[in-house]
Order: C-alpha cells, then sequence, then structure tokens
C-alpha cells in the first residue's frame, strides 16, 4: 500500500507548477479577470501543447490517457496558480460528461477537437431551483428542441458548443444555435465567469442519457475539491510568509500564537483535504465501491476548509488582507464559488448520511 | 499510488489472521470491565502469547524480537487487533515507546538486559517525563540527578504516570547539568523501580479512575551504567520517545472510531427525535456524516504520513497534525453521543437506564482529556508552527 505519489506522478505535479507558475503568474491571472471572458487564446495553446486538455480521456481521441490522480494533481496546480479561463467547463466537465455518456461518434465529434485544443465547452446543469440533484432538473427536451433557462454556467461565452442535461437526457448545443440566448451572470469569483442560458425553441443533439452521469459528476465533483485544495495552499504560503516578515510589537507577527495557530489550523485543514482528495482519485480510479462516498468527503471536507482556510489568511494579513491589491481575496472569491458548485459540505453530507446511515454504509477500503 | 496491499502486505494480514483465529482468547469478555488491577495477570499471558508468535513487536527489527515490519504492515497490525477485539497489551508503553528508544540509543549490554523482558512483559515499563512544574515545558524539569562515585542520586516528583502503579522499571528524565541551558542540562535514566527511596501515589483524575500516578524520589541511587544514550543528551533521547508516540494513532484509532460511529447511527435509528427516528432528522444527519467523514480521513491522512516517513526515514512533526486530528475529533463523536442520548447520555456505569453500558458518559469525560495528554493541542500547534511552517518560535 503507498499513498504517495509515484515518480511519474510526482513529475506531473512539479512540472505543472511551474508551467502555471511561468504561463499565468499573478499579474497575467489578474489581467485575466479583468476581462470580459477571463479567456485567452495563447495560454489555451499552450494549455493544449502540454497535454492538459487531453489528460485523461483515451489516447485513440488525441488524449493522453493519465488516470483520476493525474487530474487531482494538474487540478490542484491549476487552483494554486488561481488559473482563469474555460478549463474546468472544458476539459474537466465537459469532456468528462462526453466520456461518460456519448458514443464513439459523438466522442470523435465533441471530445476529440476538445483534446486537440480546437474547441470550448461548458455544461449547463443548474436551474432557478438551484439544485445540484440531478432529480430537480426540470428542462426536457422535444422533438429534438430545448426550451428553458439554465443558471451558473461556467464560461458559456467562449463555449463552441454547451451541453445541456436535460429531465429526458444530455444534449448538445451549438452555443450559436437559434434561439439560445447567454447573459452573465455577476458573481464574486472573477476568474470564471458565470452566465444564465435562455432556450428558446433551441436545437440540439442527442448525446447519450442521464443514467450515466453520476460518474462524471463525481470526477468533476473531485476535480473541483483538488482545486480547492490548490487554493488553500496557495492562501497558507502567502500567510506563512506574511506572519514571517510583518512586524508588529517590534516581532514578526508570526511569533505570536494567536496568529501562528491559525497558520497551523491551515495547514491541517489543506492536509486533511488533499489526503481525502487525492484518496477521492484513487478511489474513482479503481471504481471501487466506495468512489461516491469518497467524493461526497472530500467535497464536504474541502469545501469547508477552503472557506475556513481563506478566512483565517485574510484574518492574519490584518488590514492588508481588506484590500483590493493582496492576491488573498481572490482565492477566497474562488473558494466561494467551488463551495457552492456540485453542491457545498451540507449538500454532501447528506449525500453521506444517505449512504452510510440509510443503507447501511459503504465504507471506505480498508486493508 | 495504489492502495491496494502488496503481495508482501496481504501475506503479512494473511498469517496474523490465521495466528488471530488460533490464538486469540475467546473469553476477554469476560475480563475487559474488570479493574485494570484484577485483568493485568491476563493482559501479561496474552502478550507472552503474542509474542510466542513474534506479534507483540512487529516494527522491532528482527534481531530483538519483531519482524522488522514496514509502517503500512504496523498499521495493517493494529487495524486487524482492532478487527477482533483483541485484548490491549499489558506492556504497552515498553513496546511502543520506550523499547524502540533503548534499541535507537541504548548499549548492546543494556539492549541485552532489557530487551528480551520487556517483549516477554516480564518487566513492565513507564514513563518518567512530565513533573508539576513541567508539564508543555517538559525542557524545565527539575528532578535532580547529581553524581555520587558511579552513582547518580536521584530527587524530585513525576506526575502522569502511567502504568506507574505496576511500573518495573521507569524510562526516567533527570536533570544532569544545572548550569546550561534547559534543554541540554538533561539525561535519560533507566530507574529499577524497587529502589529504595521510590515512593508511588495513585493520580484520581476526573472520570473517578486512576490511571495515572505521582512518583516521589528520595535519594534513589541509579547506577551510572543505566544512563540511557549519553550524559546530558537526554532531550534527544525524549523526544525520540515522544516521536514513537504521536506517529501511528490514526491506524490504531480507525477502527475504533469507526465501531462507534457505527454504534451512534444504530442509537440513531431507535432515539426519537421530533417524533421520528432521529435517524430522519436532518441536523443529527449532518453531524452524524461529518464524524463518519472524518474518520476516514484520520486514516487517509495517516496513510500520507506513513508513506511520507517511508520515503524520508524518520517519523516528523507532522505526526502532530495526527494528534491534534484524532483527539479533537475523538471530543466531537462523544458530543454526538451526548446529543443523541439527551438526559440518558449522562448515566454511569451501574445505572439500570444507562446505555450501553454508560460507555457514553465514560467516553465524554475520558476524551476530554485527550486533547491533553501525549502534548497538548497548544503544544502540537506549536509545533507544527515552528517546525513545519518554519515560523519562529513562540516560547
Amino acid at each position: 500500500m503507498e499513498f504517495g505519489l509515484t515518480e511519474s506522478q510526482e513529475f506531473l505535479k512539479d512540472s505543472a507548477r511551474k508551467f502555471f507558475a511561468g504561463e499565468c503568474p499573478s499579474a497575467e491571472m489578474r489581467r485575466l479577470m479583468e476581462t470580459d471572458t477571463a479567456y485567452d487564446p495563447t495560454l489555451w495553446s499552450k494549455l493544449t501543447d502540454q497535454g492538459y486538455t487531453g489528460i485523461i480521456f483515451p489516447e485513440t481521441l488525441g488524449g493522453v490517457g493519465l488516470g483520476k490522480v493525474e487530474l487531482m494533481l494538474l487540478m490542484e496546480e491549476a487552483g494554486r496558480a488561481l488559473l482563469p479561463g474555460p478549463f474546468f467547463s472544458t476539459v474537466v466537465l465537459a469532456g468528462t460528461i462526453l466520456d461518460a455518456v456519448a458514443s464513439l461518434a459523438h466522442k470523435n465529434k465533441y471530445l476529440a477537437p476538445i483534446c486537440r485544443g480546437e474547441v470550448r465547452a461548458t455544461v449547463a446543469i443548474v436551474e432557478s431551483n438551484a439544485s445540484w440533484n440531478p432529480r430537480d432538473i426540470h428542462l426536457s427536451v422535444a422533438n429534438g428542441k430545448l426550451t428553458g433557462e439554465k443558471l451558473f454556467v461556467s464560461d458559456a461565452t467562449v463555449a463552441d458548443f454547451i451541453i445541456v442535461i436535460a429531465r429526458n437526457g444530455v444534449f448538445v448545443a451549438d452555443s450559436k444555435a437559434r434561439g439560445l440566448k447567454i447573459s452573465p451572470m455577476r458573481a464574486m469569483d472573477l476568474t470564471r465567469k458565470l452566465y444564465a442560458i435562455e432556450f428558446n425553441d433551441t436545437p440540439a443533439e442527442e448525446i447519450g442519457s442521464t443514467a450515466n452521469l453520476a460518474r462524471a459528476f463525481d470526477i468533476a465533483t473531485a476535480a473541483l475539491a483538488a482545486e480547492l485544495v490548490g487554493g488553500m495552499q496557495r492562501t497558507l504560503d502567502i500567510a506563512v510568509e506574511y506572519a514571517k516578515t510583518r512586524k508588529q510589537f517590534g516581532k514578526p507577527i508570526g511569533m505570536f500564537q494567536a496568529v501562528q495557530h491559525q497558520c497551523a489550523d491551515m495547514y491541517l485543514e489543506t492536509e486533511s483535504a488533499r489526503s481525502a482528495v487525492y484518496y477521492a482519485g484513487w478511489a474513482l480510479e479503481e471504481n471501487s465501491p466506495d468512489a461516491a462516498t469518497a467524493v461526497s468527503i472530500a467535497k464536504m471536507y474541502a469545501s469547508d476548509a477552503g472557506r475556513t482556510v481563506g478566512n483565517r489568511g485574510i484574518q492574519i494579513h490584518g488590514g492588508m488582507g481588506f484590500t483590493w491589491e493582496n492576491d488573498i481575496h481572490l482565492y477566497y472569491r474562488r473558494a466561494k464559488g467551488s463551495e457552492t458548485a456540485f453542491g457545498d459540505a451540507t449538500f454532501h453530507r447528506e449525500r453521506i448520511a444517505s449512504l452510510v446511515i440509510d443503507s447501511g454504509g459503504v465504507s471506505a477500503k480498508s486493508a | 499510488m495504489d492502495l491496494n496491499l502488496t503481495k508482501e502486505e496481504s501475506a503479512f494480514r494473511d498469517e496474523l489472521r490465521a495466528w488471530l483465529a488460533d490464538n486469540l482468547p475467546k473469553d476477554w469478555n469476560e475480563w475487559r470491565e474488570k479493574p485494570i488491577e484484577e485483568s493485568f495477570p491476563y493482559l501479561r499471558a496474552w502478550q507472552r502469547k503474542l509474542q510466542e508468535g513474534r506479534w507483540a513487536a512487529v516494527s522491532w527489527p528482527k534481531e530483538y524480537g519483531g519482524r522488522g515490519a514496514t509502517l503500512m504492515e504496523q498499521a495493517i497490525f493494529w487495524e486487524e487487533m482492532a478487527r477482533v477485539e483483541a485484548p490491549p497489551m499489558a506492556n504497552s508503553l515498553g513496546l511502543g515507546l520506550i523499547g524502540p528508544t533503548i534499541i535507537a540509543y541504548g548499549t548492546e549490554a543494556q539492549k541485552k538486559r532489557y530487551i528480551p523482558k520487556i517483549l516477554s512483559a516480564e518487566e513492565i515499563w513507564c514513563q518518567g517525563f512530565s513533573e508539576p512544574n513541567a508539564g508543555s515545558d517538559l525542557a524545565g524539569l527539575q528532578m535532580e540527578a547529581r553524581l555520587d562515585g558511579d552513582q547518580y542520586v536521584v530527587n524530585g516528583q513525576k506526575v502522569w504516570t502511567s502504568y506507574g502503579w505496576i511500573g518495573d522499571w521507569c524510562e526516567l528524565v533527570v536533570r544532569t547539568d544545572a548550569s546550561v541551558a534547559k534543554h541540554k542540562g538533561l539525561s535519560v535514566l533507566l530507574v529499577d523501580m524497587k529502589s529504595p527511596g521510590v515512593e508511588v501515589r495513585p493520580l484520581r483524575q476526573m472520570t473517578g479512575e486512576s490511571e495515572f500516578n505521582e512518583i516521589f524520589f528520595r535519594d534513589v541511587r541509579v547506577p551510572t551504567e543505566n544512563v540511557l544514550g549519553k550524559v546530558n543528551d537526554g532531550w534527544n533521547v525524549a523526544v525520540s520517545t515522544l516521536m514513537y508516540e504521536r506517529g501511528s494513532y490514526g491506524a490504531r484509532l480507525h477502527l475504533i472510531f469507526k465501531r462507534a460511529i457505527t454504534r451512534l447511527i444504530e442509537l440513531s435509528r431507535s432515539v426519537q427525535r421530533n417524533g421520528r427516528p432521529a435517524a430522519q432528522d436532518p441536523l443529527i444527519r449532518q453531524k452524524l456524516a461529518q464524524c463518519s467523514a472524518e474518520i476516514e480521513i484520520m486514516r487517509f491522512n495517516q496513510m500520507r504520513a506513513f508513506s511520507r516517513i517511508t520515503a524520508t526515514g524518520v517519523p516528523g512533526p507532522e505526526g502532530s497534525i495526527q494528534k491534534i486530528f484524532w483527539s479533537e475529533l475523538n471530543q466531537r463523536l462523544q458530543q454526538i453521543a451526548q446529543e443523541l442520548l439527551g438526559p440518558y447520555g449522562q448515566l454511569l456505569g451501574g445505572d439500570p437506564r444507562a446505555v450501553d453500558k454508560g460507555i457514553w458518559s465514560y467516553g465524554y469525560l475520558r476524551t476530554r482529556g485527550n486533547t491533553i495528554e501525549a502534548g497538548t493541542s497548544e503544544v502540537q500547534r506549536n509545533i507544527i508552527g515552528h517546525f513545519v511552517l518554519g515560523l519562529p518560535r513562540s516560547y
């Protein structure tokens, strides 16, 4: 049993960290967040050159064929850099759903261009009831036409196509299709733009049934938790650095236990979230019977910890933490968006409860 | 990353399971609720039996009677022991903490003298570390050891000594040089508890039990050959013991906590809350789920830490995460039990209406000590702050 990363996993993580630090440093991230889309075609082609756009997809489709643990590591590093733009929407969300539900013909048509970096995409799931439970989806498709509204759709204006989760199936609509109207939702996280989409008799192509969505949702949920871990790590690093250098009463503030112990708690929460995310990645990769529970454990813990680590990080900075120029609030904003996306901690605790209380329990794999 | 057992790990587990199937005592349930003074010979016999199969100290090197087990195998060992609800071993401090320290720092003569009797539970060991004025600030301890010929003369008081009442030998931290900085003047002595001048008194704790003792030393003579490690290098020897203490609890506690939460989930189906089973109450469901999840995360943290130690070779200050995590989690678990049981939660063992023979009222009180014993949560956070994050020392 080995819970450490393999050499090639370490290599992937290291090179991703260097790549994001080089190609998307704080100044670039801030430049992109001030644009309407937070999308940069040059950065996208560099992500493609790294193989990131096809990371977990089959080589036959132009992907790299790596596993879910590797996806977690990449997302952790993307989260550390607060990578702006449609990477999560396109690769993790749309890509994973296509991989899970689509036929080979549809994969060739939609997923292969994602792997090759030729298209951007997103997925429309939630409706006005704001529920992440697929049972609460009302929009249905009749005669190949979509009518209704989807909310909180990330990166829709740069998407070439939009995957729509309907009551009666999974559909693809061209983003320029007739009767499709995209309007921005002004949200906290400036690096991942959200939109409302209205469909009015919009033509759409059915690509699969909703029956196979659960696993794709689980992969995306775990990846989002991984991204949160990266953000927590960055927040911790910034806060510890500040606590070492900022002086009050003639001493570095990190010398005061009221500050130091906050840092220790940030570390404990970050490490614990990371353990849970890596385990979830492994359980998904192995198709372990406890994979769904593991994903909920990871998202539950990371959702709460992402917020509390952010709170502590800002508090440690005092007034500086409340300024626009300090990056820490940008992570705080992303953490709030990611906390609610794919279900917040309360949502996932209820899912764990239904798994461990109601059905007698599928527990994590023990030796 | 591969969480499947390796071939060697599976073989280790299968061998242990087979051995336990043949040797696990069937009558432990009749003994477990008796006072430890009464059950102690039983625990000694169990440890002896384990060592006949070379299972008492699996982490120890083979040449000293162990199996040279990897950390993962040690985790498997504790999980299997918890799974079958095996009795504890009599000499748990000797096996877990003091033996490994003697193996690391002892002379050949010391190893030969002490190690076999630790394994056989013939000599029970206790730890003389904390003093009334040296708790978290352990290095500030005052117990004096004055050199007189080829003997040290020891005077002072120790406190919070587990197994003091039955201990044959004590790993005792003393001050051998009062003229240097506090960390630099300490030494570790191996002290025969039957020496003249040693007096052991029970310390009654808030649960009403006496797990711990106070020990008084008055002109106790200890031969210089009983110094463990170098004279005035006692701080390093003692810290090494403390690292063993914090290292592996996550693996041992996972199944124990899991059994507790499983029982609480079971109870939640029969306890009524707002006219329906508590298992259907949204707030209770949230709390049970949070606790179940954290029990799993405790284990994930432990496994990751083991992999890191295996890669780097030494248990590090990250053990402090484990200590904070399990102790605070255990307190939250007990609080959920109290909420679930309402007024029944306070009933002590012996009351006919007590739930599960009073284990929940006992647990509530006993776990209050968890964030204090083996290094307070505050000290653990200091360790993380300074040694892991590199913040300046706060004390």
